[in-house]
């Protein structure tokens, strides 16, 4: 049996810990919140965590689509990056798959050497995803500092600049003298 | 170990253990029988009223409802007139429902994605209905003994009794509302251990009452069940403390001593402590008064004139630009 | 030698430190998470105490010597004076019920945004210094000294509450923790500590009227370019009137949507749907001296609200109109629902509001005289006074964020759906345990709305954001609807950053793009120079 279809029967399994690893980087009382607390609307942090991490698991397993793992990674990440994480701390929910996955296996099955070389696979593909959640990191943090370059100018100098209040310099500087 | 119940749980099972060490082997039945409850009454009396005079005293300067439905505005609007009352009947139904079914509690309705919104049974509604149970059962409990403190007992007393017996089960029957208001205390303190957000905002002052009135229903019951003790002679005690004609008959039980030094611990407790919840939530002024301030003036009594910006000191300042840019002005 | 084990660096990046009590957990002013310090001339030009330089970050606040007093008669003073307040201290019993309900909580996960937790940094200290059983009990009841540490403690996290009131809705009692807040904000004013959002407009509307600090020639030059701009889009020429005696009606709104993008489109919405009444025999004039329907001073406190908000009476008085029509703002409108009357009137000089093209009367509104324009706008629509062509907005498929004021201060929930519905052919609630009484905050409110805690903003936007991108995945919702102009400037960077698609926009500014105006040359743009619905090229 090749790995990809082992975890798959056990799929369910291993996001649910998965989804306690995200929570557990909460404090304790706001972890039991977002496991416990089931609407999506109510706890927006736990709703998109179990549908990304469903998603992730999906693509590990499956295609590994691009497109799709970021779809799925976005909006966890996303959430992380405004919150009181390091990069490393936001991101690192994703590495502890590995461990999970291994916890998932049989001790005989590591004395396979198709088992193991498919792991090591399996943990390129985790690599992998890591690497683009550092890269939405980044991205939503530096959406945060232009929305904060941005937020004043749009706010009024637009509306200024349109009123024509704000003198413009003209097109061909002041002649030095 | 959890040190907020656990001094709590040291403290109830301190005031068991002064009770019937007192009574049994000190033989101080007068102090906790006459002396004890007599002084926890008078503490309850002139505590509760000393703490609602207390919030009566701080007036309501402003009119600060919190709007929870439709505002009545045009006629063929409907309004909500329950959630955003605009008339006095309007608090008094919204009161009804808060003060006797928790109405905000049951507020918590949540929705499943796809299928619309719909009620089930999360976590919040099951503390609206331990805290149901709980009061009400409590409530039923208190009135039951009236028995003990009336002759000739009253029929509606009989009636709550039968009903509240109508299981049927043993002898003596066991109560349905006993039952009830153990199983809600010790649901209201496994919510309090359990729930992490719970746990954490607890103190032990959440714990005491909780296992207090555990202690009360505890001992209400191993008197009816268990040590049986003499229900002539408890009859004897208390209608001799609503007579003030105190007298101690012999051989009651210590048991007996401890459920009312218990009760009286709770009684004298209640006006320094949160149970107070109970008188203030008809003080609160996001509950209890009618959304309709913008109809009918709201008067302050410590309103002060403040110090503003006026209007002949605004155009002071820019009346020559106001001039230039055509803006009317005061004084030209 | 060897290093430490692969699996100890990866326990330390996991690393969650063991739970302590609340009490035991020291603040950490996070960047991102706070606004900064006021600014001292602020401070003076409006006469409160303690003006001076001071940096939240630093070790040393400046404090005055004998602060702790100040704090101790404040408490106390404001214990005797708010029946609330001394009942929100004593009741709580901690059920937990409200623990999940605030947006700062969900968005943030610290628990000291729990609203039982926010309250019991204040209760604790009460307990110590008011009640019995914490003078004797001390921890063990739940009391705390007020130290430096603590002072910081509570500045930070109520400038974490943006007053919203959605944990009161929870409440069994009621506790609302707003009126907790605002009682935290009063005594920090009392330091000289509040944030400079809110000093400075709080100075600038004393003096000028608006939070901008727009002077009279230049709030009339701005008005007019939006005249201009309005014939340019419709052809048609509106003419405002400024300070007019004798008008019938003063029509105050926020600044914001004189000076700020997209609210800027909602004030040609007035414009145009005033002009359009015109003939009808509307007579509405706007000030330049109550050019202000915010209130910065509801954050700071309640003497502070009364001296901004005394403006719109005395305006109203000096140009002798009958009544004050309202635009389209959240926390102005709970200040006018639930203090304005009772601080500043009565308002015995105007009349009881009746509008002049219906004829109905506003009972509702009989004491403090003063209408909101969904009302306004929608009796007109009700009684067919609007020519409108909904098609011109088929291009937006909109979603209606009831701000929270509005909502839970006052229960506008059906005026504004129904404008919406007569001016949108497509029109999509989001889920029912996020609007109406329930509704979330927009993040931003009571004066949080500054740039320097973007980090604040956004987490506390989580979960409008989350239940807008609901109706934007679903129905392909596009537009966001709000009534508040703190909403126009914080929903926009909110959906910037979780849900990128969706734009906001006022009610009156849809209003004014169906409105059919008698005269009107082809609209074939929307007020923002978009084309309009079939109108793409």
């Amino acid at each position: 049996m090749r790995i990809e279809e082992l975890l798959a029967q056990k799929k369910t399994a291993i996001i649910d810990k998965w989804f306690d690893v995200v929570a557990d980087t909460y404090p304790a009382d706001t972890a039991g919140f977002i496991k416990r607390q089931k609407d999506p609307f109510s706890n927006p942090v736990g709703g998109t965590t179990q549908k990304g991490l469903t998603g992730l698991m999906d693509e590990l397993l499956g295609e590994m689509n691009h497109d799709k793992i970021d779809s799925f990674l976005d909006p966890i990440i996303r959430i992380r990056a405004v919150q009181d994480f390091t990069p490393s701390k936001a991101t690192s929910f994703i590495f502890s798959l590995k461990k999970l996955v291994r916890n998932q296996l049989n001790k005989s099955d590591f004395n396979e050497y198709r088992i193991l070389a498919e792991l090591s696979e399996l943990d390129l593909k985790i690599d992998l995803i890591g690497l683009m959640a550092f890269d939405i990191y980044m991205k939503c943090r530096e959406k945060i500092y232009q929305i904060k370059a941005n937020e004043e100018k749009n706010r009024t100098f637009s509306a200024f600049e349109r009123a024509g209040l704000i003198k413009e310099l003209p097109d061909s500087g002041p002649e030095l003298a | 170990m959890n040190v907020k119940y656990m001094f709590s749980l040291v403290a109830v099972i301190f005031l068991f253990l002064l009770a019937y060490v007192g009574v049994e082997a000190a033989g101080l039945q007068v102090l906790f029988g006459i002396v004890i409850p007599y002084a926890a009454l008078l503490v309850f009396i002139i505590g509760v009223i000393n703490r609602v005079i207390g919030w009566a005293r701080s007036p309501v300067p402003f009119r600060i409802p919190s709007t929870c439905g439709q505002q009545r505005s045009l006629p063929w609007i409907k309004a909500s007139e329950l959630d955003n009352p605009f008339t006095t009947q309007g608090v008094v139904a919204r009161m009804f429902l808060e003060v006797l079914f928790f109405r905000s509690l049951f507020r918590n309705t949540t929705s499943k994605l796809g299928e619309g919104p719909k009620i089930y049974f999360s976590l919040e509604l099951w503390l609206w209905l331990g805290a149901l149970a709980f009061h009400w059962s409590f409530l039923t409990v208190i009135v039951r003994h009236l028995r003990l403190f009336t002759e000739p007992v009253p029929f509606w007393i009989g009636l709550l009794e039968k009903a509240d017996g109508f299981f049927q089960v043993g002898v003596p029957g066991i109560f349905l509302s006993g039952v009830v208001l153990l199983a809600a205390v010790f649901y209201l303190f496994l919510r309090r251990v359990i729930i992490p957000q719970v746990n954490y905002v607890s103190l032990s002052q959440d714990f005491f009452p909780l296992f207090l009135i555990f202690g009360i229903a505890f001992t209400g019951i191993l008197m009816r069940h268990f040590a049986k003790i003499d229900v002539i002679g408890a009859k004897q005690l208390t209608m001799g403390l609503v007579t003030f004609h105190p007298t101690i008959p012999q051989g009651i039980g210590g048991i007996f001593y401890v459920h009312i030094f218990f009760v009286s611990v709770l009684l004298a407790y209640f006006p320094f402590s949160k149970l107070m919840h109970m008188g203030g939530i008809f003080m609160s002024p996001t509950r209890n008064l009618p959304c309709n301030t913008r109809a009918v003036r709201h008067i302050n009594p410590w309103n002060y004139p403040v110090e503003t910006h006026t209007y002949e000191e605004y155009e002071e300042e820019f009346r020559e630009k106001m001039i230039e840019a055509g803006l009317p002005v005061e004084k030209e | 030698m060897s290093g430490p084990k692969p699996k100890e660096l990866i326990e330390k990046i996991d690393y969650n430190p063991p739970q302590k009590g609340w009490m035991d957990v020291p603040v950490k002013i996070r960047k991102g998470m706070y606004c900064y310090a006021s600014n001292p001339k602020s401070v003076e030009y409006v006469h409160l105490p303690h003006a001076r330089p001071w940096n939240p970050l630093e070790e040393d606040w400046k404090l005055p010597d004998n602060w702790k007093e100040i704090v101790h008669n404040a408490f106390r003073e404001r214990l005797d004076r708010f029946r609330s307040f001394k009942v929100f201290m004593d009741i709580c019993v901690r059920c937990g019920a409200c623990a999940d309900k605030c947006h700062f909580f969900i968005g943030t996960g610290d628990p000291k945004n729990m609203p039982v937790l926010r309250a019991e940094l204040l209760r604790s200290v009460y307990r110590n210094d008011f009640t019995t059983a914490g003078k004797i009990l001390g921890k063990v009841a739940g009391a705390r000294e007020l130290t430096l540490d603590v002072l910081k403690e509570w500045w930070y996290y109520f400038f974490q509450c943006t007053e919203c009131r959605r944990c009161s809705v929870f409440c069994p009692y009621g506790i609302d923790t707003a009126e907790i807040t605002i009682m935290a904000r009063e005594i920090f004013n009392l330091l000289g500590l509040n944030i400079d959002w809110i000093a400075t407009p709080i100075a600038n509307c004393y003096r000028t009227g608006n939070h901008l600090g727009i002077q009279p020639h230049a709030f009339k030059e701005m008005i007019e370019f939006f005249v201009d701009d309005i014939e340019e889009k419709t052809g048609v020429k509106v003419e405002p009137s400024f300070n007019k005696k004798g008008a019938d009606i003063l029509f105050v709104t926020p600044s914001g949507d004189v000076f700020a993008d997209p609210g800027t489109y909602t004030a040609m919405g007035y414009l145009m749907l005033f002009h359009y009444l015109k003939e009808q025999g509307l007579n509405v004039t706007w000030s330049t001296y109550a050019s202000e329907g915010g209130n910065f001073g509801f954050f700071t406190s309640h003497e502070m609200m009364k001296r901004l908000n005394a403006k719109m009476y005395a305006e109203a008085k000096r140009l002798g109109v009958k009544w004050i029509l309202g635009g389209e703002c959240g926390h102005m409108w709970r200040v006018i629902n639930q203090y304005m009357d009772t601080m500043n009137g009565p308002a015995d000089f105007l009349e009881e509001p009746v509008s002049p093209i219906t004829g109905t009367k506003f009972t509702n509104a009989k004491s403090t005289k003063m209408v909101h324009l969904s009302e306004f706008t929608a009796d007109l629509i009700y009684h067919n006074k609007l020519k409108i062509d909904k098609s011109r907005n088929d291009n937006l498929i909109v979603t209606y964020h009831d701000s929270c004021n509005p909502a839970r201060g006052m229960g506008l929930f059906d005026e504004p759906r129904y404008v919406i519905n007569s001016v949108c052919n497509h029109f999509h609630d989001m889920p029912r345990n996020t609007i109406r009484e329930q509704t979330f905050c927009c993040g931003s409110g009571s004066g949080l709305n500054a740039g320097e805690d973007t980090e604040l903003r956004l987490c506390g936007g989580l979960p409008r954001a989350n239940a807008v991108k609901h109706v934007h995945e679903k129905f392909g919702v596009n537009m966001l609807a709000t009534i508040c102009a703190i909403d126009r400037a914080a929903l926009p960077p909110l959906m910037d950053y979780w849900v990128p698609g969706v734009g906001v926009t006022g009610l009156t500014e849809m209003v004014a793009n169906a409105l059919i105006m008698p005269g009107e040359a082809e609209r074939t743009t929307n007020l923002r120079g978009e084309p309009l619905s079939g109108m793409e090229e």
